[in-house]
């Protein structure tokens, strides 16, 4: 027999037995910060192609999500903080070597940008909107003038939010769960997904929904490949990320990852975008839904499971 | 200067009295700990074998803990001791979860705590609470720059591992084995 025992009874909150320091706003976090990149970035892509009309939903009243989720979102990670009166400590220092530093420099600049951006589209939902005060005004000309800096701006922050929701993760090299570089690219999809499945459920235009549905179907596709991809690396690597694999291969958390978020969240929303391409009608609001409980469940998923895997010696 | 602390798995018979001691000379929280025993134990009766190790922060060399702190409160102070300033310290948990040891815990007040090699008296000459009480005298600390202090002396004697240094952590904590 091996059995090791720590024998001074140590017992520290949320560290033992098995870590449990990040709860439920992280993932939730994770989540609509994903969301708000998925949403943006499409917004600022089809703006930028100049299909602005086409795709009115997409770039004009979908992007109002955006702000209101990372809101809530940054809501989620303050509530979570322990020290919450030092949060601005955040803002002191940029540290390139801390995802959440550049992260929480990145938030502030998509969450401004995407708030511009809703200012810029009010007149969508208020049409007799007034900004009332000159400068006001100045400001909404002045970002007119150089909305397609602001689009490109936003092009690259929802790629580098997307990506940082996973990299925050896969930077922790102690839980061998998070630690694989797969994880920036599949949360981005992740993000990019459930961004495609909103505007599919906001959309009343049936060519803006066809092609995000097309795009959907796409994204679900890369999603699955790298989540294989990811278990292929896991099984490929040390003991420590074969036994972080085991959690989803027969282990805790087999069911609610492969039934929860692959099969309910990526293989039959991507079955029934499908069918819908094929010509059979599928009510819109099934896969989109789907898409957006697969990519949370994804989250919670991950943030819970990887705080079990551990070192172990 | 480079602080560094060894224990001796064969002299240790896992009294906890170097838990005691920490949580007493550090005025730990009551329910947590800074330092802790581990008990292994190897092969099927009556062919039994035991390794006790007194186990706390590891001080890394490449303390992950220090790079994944978004605000710099988890910071590396004089002779590779890693520390936190609570005044700095957020309590978003990120060097609690980048930690392979387990090592920080979440202070009841809100900031990250952990063990700080009692730098406090260190910084007087003395030794850390922890060596100075154990009844076995089975720890060392002292300057592994210094080729005369107890723990570069030891570690020249005996052999030694360290925990997961496949972690890349650079461990500062050696196991006397």
């Amino acid at each position: 027999m091996n059995e090791e025992l720590i024998i001074s009874g140590r017992e520290n909150l949320m560290v033992d037995p098995h870590l449990h320091i990040w709860h439920w706003p992280i993932p939730l976090y994770l989540f609509l910060g994903g969301l708000a990149a998925g949403i943006l970035f499409f917004a600022a892509l089809f703006y930028l192609m100049g299909r602005e009309n086409e795709y009115r939903t997409a770039v004009r009243r979908i992007p109002f999500i955006a702000p209101i989720a990372l809101i809530v979102g940054l809501a989620a990670l303050f509530f979570d903080l322990r020290h919450k009166a030092f949060f601005w400590q955040l803002y002191t220092a940029i540290r390139l070597e801390s995802p959440m530093s550049w992260g929480a420099w990145t938030l502030l600049v998509i969450t401004t940008a995407s708030v511009i951006w809703c200012a810029l589209h009010i007149r969508e939902f208020f049409p007799e909107w007034d900004w009332k005060y000159r400068w006001l005004i100045d400001l909404e000309t002045f970002f007119n003038k150089y909305k397609k800096v602001l689009a490109w701006v936003i092009l690259i922050y929802a790629v580098i939010t997307g990506i940082y929701t996973g990299i925050l993760l896969s930077a922790f090299n102690a839980r061998p769960l998070w630690n694989t570089s797969v994880l920036g690219p599949l949360f981005l999809a992740s993000g990019l997904s459930a961004g495609a499945a909103s505007i599919v459920l906001g959309s009343k235009d049936k060519k803006e929904r066809l092609t995000f549905t097309k795009i959907d179907l796409i994204i679900l596709g890369v999603e699955l490949f790298l989540i294989i991809h990811m278990f292929m690396g896991f099984l490929a690597s040390t003991r420590v990320q074969i036994e972080a694999a085991e959690l989803f291969l027969g282990g805790g958390y087999t069911m609610v990852f492969w039934i929860f978020v692959v099969f309910l969240g990526i293989i039959l929303p991507a079955a029934l975008d499908l069918m819908e391409l094929r010509g059979y009608h599928i009510p819109a609001v099934i896969p989109g839904v789907l898409v957006l409980f697969g990519s949370l469940m994804f989250r919670f998923v991950f943030v819970f499971a990887g705080q079990i895997s551990r070192w172990l010696y | 200067m480079r602080y560094a602390m060894a224990v001796d798995t064969k002299k240790c018979v896992g009294c906890s009295d170097c838990v005691v001691a920490c949580q007493t000379e550090n005025d730990v929280p009551i329910g947590y700990c800074r330092d802790w025993v581990v008990e292994v134990v190897d092969g099927t009766y009556p062919r039994l074998e035991i390794e006790l190790r007194s186990e706390r922060c590891n001080h890394c060399g490449n303390a992950p803990c220090v790079r994944c702190c978004p605000t710099g409160a988890s910071h590396i102070a004089e002779g590779g001791i890693v520390l936190v300033e609570p005044n700095k310290c957020i309590g978003c948990g990120a060097c609690i979860a980048s930690c392979p040891y387990d090592a920080r815990y979440p202070h009841p007040k809100g900031y990250v705590d952990k063990c700080t090699f009692c730098i406090h008296r260190v910084r007087e000459g003395m030794k850390p609470a922890c060596v100075a009480v154990c009844p076995t005298k089975c720890m060392y600390f002292g300057d592994l720059d210094d080729p005369n202090s107890d723990v570069s002396v030891i570690l020249k004697k005996r052999k030694h591992k360290t925990l997961i240094p496949e972690a890349g952590t650079r461990p500062e904590l050696y196991f006397l084995i």
